[in-house]
């Protein structure tokens, strides 16, 4: 192996496939040798079996679309908030000095902390659930996103100044289009930790959802299902990704080297 | 002289520039008050030492940085921020990287709400000029520095400015390409009579274009000489072997040669 020397498209994802095979191989050996007691962990077969069943008899494909739906509503609620925002910090450097402070303080308030208070104040509906994510991402947005845009390169609009363009005019086609590939980068990752912040908010006071269906199966002390639920959230946060970067891709294709 | 009623394209007067003290520190004399008279189609090469300040009375005159002393008059107006009248090529590639050739060119343009039928005949106009035809489509990662160059030379030219801002524009490219640019931009010059001010550190580059090479001094930067470069237009790149382009050249290698050793011996 030579450091930072690419690898070929074809082994790249041979190797990335290895390990998923390499760690269900394991997980398999370790549970259906009987190493391992299956009433601390489920084997894949039981797990796939009790996944079936979830689908078959328990109307999981409900509890997948309501948290997906709680997932996309709270973080486009706190993209549509954040993003303007963040920009207007990014651009105007008197907001930022205004709003930086307390957003960054704000940003480390655990959005889990929040939910007895949420419950307080909202219930337990979706009402309660959005608000976690929406604490959960939203400040983490902003601050990200006046990143993005402080960092346009100043020569850039500089260029742009020579060339008549007024301030509106930068930001407008000078620090949005260029920020714009780091803010949808952004959106991606965020997206990906909204989907821990619904997990815990349907883990407390829910009754449909994920997390719901994962608390239900700990009283019931079914592993199998517990880590189907699991993999069925990376399943869904894999996919998102996929999405979030073709689409990327195909939006920016100048950003991509 | 003529008496004051003669207007300059371009009036530097007395223009000085001083960066404040950093923590007690004592304040950076980057430029002793210049005074500098432009006239209409003039090509004025601004030579000097890395430090001189050559590139801060650039950016004085664009806008982009204001003098602490002086003023700057183009066209009799006081120049305080910095506009479409005064066109500007970086050193560093300043293409927008979102937007096609075509589309980089055109910026100024559509920022003046230009028709669209305009621009189009502007921008195909320069991007023949600048023999980037072919390449309107492309994305600037997909061009060598060259081709970057000239889109960002046809982009300050599509805007008409009153006068164009060189800093440094061939710096970053390679010796062949670069004399093949310094062709192409006095060919354009010669062509289209634009007043033109040129920032470089290269003498070659500095005589092989210029009507007058203003040579600067080290660190406080000031204007060390004026020097008029009288070869015949149109200027052929064979000039260069030529024994009054080598004596030219033997004058300004001593001036900035001393200039040189005066930044060595105080780094």
């Amino acid at each position: 192996m030579t450091p930072l020397k690419p690898v070929a498209p074809g082994r790249k994802a041979v190797l990335g496939i290895a390990f998923f095979v390499l760690f269900v191989a394991v997980w398999a050996v370790a549970t259906l040798s009987g190493f391992v007691s299956r009433t601390f962990l489920a084997d894949p077969v039981t797990m796939l079996r009790e996944g079936w069943a979830l689908f078959a008899q328990f109307g999981f494909a409900g509890d997948i679309a309501i948290t997906v739906w709680r997932v996309v509503g709270g973080f486009v609620l706190a993209a549509v908030c954040a993003v303007p925002l963040g920009i207007a910090m990014g651009a105007y450097k008197p907001i930022e000095a205004f709003f930086e402070p307390f957003v960054s303080f704000a940003r480390y308030l655990p959005a889990s902390a929040f939910i007895p208070l949420l419950i307080l104040w909202a219930g337990i509906g979706e009402m309660q659930k959005l608000l976690v994510i929406f604490i959960g991402s939203f400040f983490q947005l902003v601050l990200m996103v006046a990143v993005a845009v402080g960092s346009t390169r100043r020569d850039l609009v500089e260029a742009a100044y020579t060339l008549g363009a007024t301030s509106r005019g930068v930001v407008r086609r000078v620090l949005l289009p260029s920020a714009s590939p780091a803010i949808a980068e952004t959106l991606r990752l965020v997206l990906g930790w909204a989907w821990t912040y619904v997990i815990v908010a349907e883990l407390i006071g829910a009754s449909s959802g994920i997390g719901h269906m994962i608390t239900d199966s700990q009283a019931l002390l079914n592993t199998g299902q517990i880590i189907f639920g699991i993999i069925v959230i990376g399943v869904i946060g894999l996919i998102s990704d996929f999405v979030f970067k073709w689409a990327n891709q195909r939006l920016y294709p100048w950003s991509v080297a | 002289m003529n008496g004051g009623a003669h207007r300059h394209k371009l009036a530097i007067e007395a223009v000085g520039r001083t960066f404040a003290a950093v923590r007690g520190g004592t304040p950076t004399v980057a430029l002793e008050p210049v005074t500098l008279r432009v006239e209409d189609n003039d090509f004025i090469t601004i030579l000097g030492p890395s430090g001189c300040g050559k590139s801060t009375l650039l950016r004085i005159v664009a806008g982009l940085d204001t003098p602490t002393s002086g003023r700057v008059l183009l066209d009799g107006t006081p120049v305080v921020a910095p506009g479409a009248d005064r066109g500007m090529v970086f050193q560093s590639y300043t293409l927008f990287p979102w937007l096609t050739v075509h589309e980089n060119i055109c910026f100024g343009l559509r920022e003046k709400n230009m028709p669209q039928n305009e621009q189009q005949r502007i921008a195909a106009h320069y991007i023949a000029r600048v023999g980037l035809g072919g390449f309107e489509r492309h994305y600037p990662k997909m061009l060598s520095g060259g081709m970057q160059q000239r889109t960002a030379i046809a982009r300050a030219l599509a805007n008409d400015p009153k006068i164009l801002l060189l800093d440094e524009p061939f710096g970053a490219l390679d010796n062949q390409t670069r004399a093949l640019m310094q062709e192409l931009l006095l060919g354009i010059w010669e062509a289209e009579k634009k007043t033109v001010l040129f920032v470089t550190h290269d003498i070659e580059e500095a005589i092989f274009m210029a009507g007058r090479v203003i040579v600067m001094s080290a660190r406080p930067g000031r204007i060390k000489v004026e020097v008029a470069v009288d070869l015949p237009h149109p200027r052929h790149y064979t000039v260069k072997t030529t024994p009054e382009f080598s004596a030219l050249k033997a004058r300004l290698t001593e001036e900035i040669r001393i200039e040189a050793l005066k930044v060595a011996a105080t780094a």
